[in-house]
């Protein structure tokens, strides 16, 4: 188990590397003066230079990177053009709101994957197994933010159930959740359900019933745990999918998480803050893989002695 | 290609989608058909396809009005017989828009993945066929790539090159090559041990030769199938970055950039935002579809899904 950890935590060092440096590069990317386009459109000279001091483009590029990822390393991303304050400190609870959106997201896509996914292969080619194909075809077909949208004129508007958006209880977080968690759910169900269809038709499972076991256990105690290592694959490739999906579920409910502040920054120009936005959540998004991966080990010892 | 003179065994021609069944072109044409139809939804989903295409096409002809022409006395009016879909808060007819719309969508999926072919495919073979360093050098810089979270990945770029509909693609291009460069390696890596391709080496064929005569053909319908399904992701993508404001710019009858200037309606005018929501829906639908169709001529095996 311990080399198997060392093992993908050393090839993680080149990728996040790698991610450091492109997330560097991506301001001298910018095609043109990347000073005279931060600085904006009715900048002065005076505007520029300060600009280019304050990026500090006048150093030479491995002088720049060096810089850049040893204040990186301490948190220190510099200050926003827009609002002043320190990067870190316009990051900081917007990254947990988007953790917190995130992962009540997977717990939608797991609970409601999960549970329609074993019900169409308990009950395989039935109305519910139909219905729940169609469902699961419509639900990665469908744009985030027009279910959002939907969702919010259903729930907030018309019925009132819901806040229309914004973060304050945790009424605020149920949309925002399903919307974000459906095309995964969607996923999770197929998977689930081709998963346990092959399981159900493994030798043991039929010594399980010959022995008289009721299909409850069948189903629960024998089945499910071989039919999830499948489903937890799905589940750790959906992870990219959330964190990036964010950035719309976020702005359309106004939820005050990292992703929304990407697109706003972006349209700003405020550079610093969506360079560091984008490094920190590539940089989640590679731990969440090394756990995943590490969760493969505990699902199935087989994998490790690879 | 030019000939050298030596005889050139045959391949399957790269349009065929069944690939190690035996017989000729018509019959094996008629083998693609049989399993298309047997997956159900795959002749309906393609049916979908055809009229967004068709639409796309004759959009002048179908469109009731002008998409972009203003008319402030019918601002916000609900579906009725003269604008079926209503007007926006210019008093644009809707329909018009999203029949113009579909011009922009479908470009927008198959520019990004053509584009993302254009770059991956050969990264891919190449890695796939030299291995060695080549290989790993490729493989570092794709992993790179998909460190970036989702639809990241696009915003990064566009954060970069600045929000346009075309720069919107040249996104959702990039942020797709990682799929057609892991996919082509991986069957270059099943194709090349094959033993026509040993054979061909043997007979001293160079290694482009070999590449684009043996592997790509052998392998291009994997590519193909990836290719539609990614044609409906890049869609979704795209319209997403322009609901963003990332993308295509207003007054663009672009769908997703519709969604977004409907919301700030939604209240009053929900048909702003309902009517280009599924739009988008129907075309990526009918695309997984038919994908799934294709995927089943490809992969016989797949029968209990």
């Amino acid at each position: 188990m311990l080399t198997f950890l060392l093992k993908r935590v050393l090839y993680l060092v080149p990728v996040v590397l790698g991610v450091s440096v492109a997330v560097f590069l991506m301001i001298h990317l910018i095609p043109g003066d990347p000073a005279m386009i931060v600085a904006g459109m009715e900048a002065t000279q005076e505007d520029i230079e300060s600009v280019r001091r304050a990026l500090g483009l006048n150093e030479p590029i491995y002088v720049q990177y060096f810089k850049f990822i040893s204040r990186a390393l301490v948190g220190d991303f510099g200050t926003s053009f827009r609002t002043g304050r320190a990067v870190s400190a316009e990051i900081g609870a917007r990254y947990f709101n988007t953790l917190q959106l995130g992962l009540t997201a997977i717990l939608v896509a797991v609970l409601f994957g999960g549970f329609t996914g074993i019900l169409s292969a308990v009950r395989k080619y039935s109305v519910i197994d139909n219905a729940s194909l169609l469902a699961s075809l419509v639900g990665v077909s469908m744009p985030t933010f027009f279910l959002g949208l939907v969702l919010m004129l259903i729930f907030s508007v018309t019925l009132g159930w819901f806040p229309l958006a914004g973060k304050g209880t945790w009424l605020h977080i149920v949309l925002p959740a399903i919307t974000l968690g459906t095309p995964s759910a969607a996923v999770v169900s197929r998977m689930t359900r081709s998963s346990l269809v092959e399981i159900l038709d493994q030798d043991y499972i039929r010594t399980a019933r010959a022995k008289g076991l009721g299909e409850f256990v069948v189903i629960n105690i024998h089945a499910i745990r071989n039919a999830l290592i499948p489903v937890v694959t799905v589940i750790g490739l959906q992870l990219g999918y959330l964190l990036g999906g964010a950035v719309v579920t976020e702005t359309v409910f106004a939820w005050p998480g990292i992703g929304r502040l990407v697109v706003q920054s972006i349209l700003a120009r405020d550079f610093p803050v969506v360079q560091a936005s984008v490094l920190i959540l590539a940089v989640t998004f590679v731990l969440l893989n090394l756990i995943t991966d590490l969760l493969y080990g505990v699902l199935d010892p087989r994998i490790k002695l690879q | 290609m030019t000939d050298n003179g030596k005889p050139i065994p045959e391949t399957a021609p790269s349009s065929d989608l069944s690939l190690d069944e035996p017989g000729d072109r018509k019959s094996r044409k008629r083998r693609a058909w049989r399993q298309l139809k047997r997956s159900r939804l795959a002749i309906p989903g393609g049916v979908i396809v055809v009229i967004f295409i068709v639409v796309a096409i004759f959009a002048p002809l179908l469109a009731p009005s002008d998409p972009y022409k203003n008319d402030l006395s019918k601002t916000l009016t609900t579906p009725c017989a003269a604008h079926w879909f209503g007007t926006d808060e210019l008093g644009r007819d809707i329909l018009s828009r999203i029949i113009f719309g579909a011009r922009l969508s479908l470009l927008e999926g198959l520019f990004s993945v053509f584009l993302a072919m254009l770059i991956g495919v050969p990264l891919g073979i190449l890695s796939g066929y030299l291995g060695g360093k080549t290989d790993t050098v490729i493989m570092r810089l794709i992993d790179i790539l998909l460190a970036f979270p989702g639809v990241l990945l696009a915003v990064a770029i566009i954060s970069i090159l600045g929000p346009s509909l075309v720069n919107a693609m040249i996104a959702v291009g990039v942020y797709t090559v990682p799929m057609f460069a892991r996919l082509a390696r991986g069957s270059t890596l099943a194709v090349k041990e094959e033993p026509y391709v040993e054979a061909c080496r043997a007979s001293g064929m160079s290694n482009l030769r070999i590449l684009y005569r043996h592997i790509y053909p052998n392998i291009s319908a994997h590519l193909y199938v990836m290719a539609t399904l990614r044609v409906a992701i890049a869609i979704l993508t795209a319209a997403s970055l322009s609901f963003l404001g990332l993308g295509a710019q207003p007054p663009s009858p672009e769908w997703g950039a519709m969604l977004s200037n409907g919301r700030n309606y939604l209240l009053i005018a929900p048909h702003l935002v309902v009517f280009p929501g599924l739009a988008i829906i129907f075309l990526v639908l009918g695309l997984n579809l038919f994908q799934d169709g294709l995927r089943l001529v490809l992969d016989p095996k797949t029968v209990d899904r």
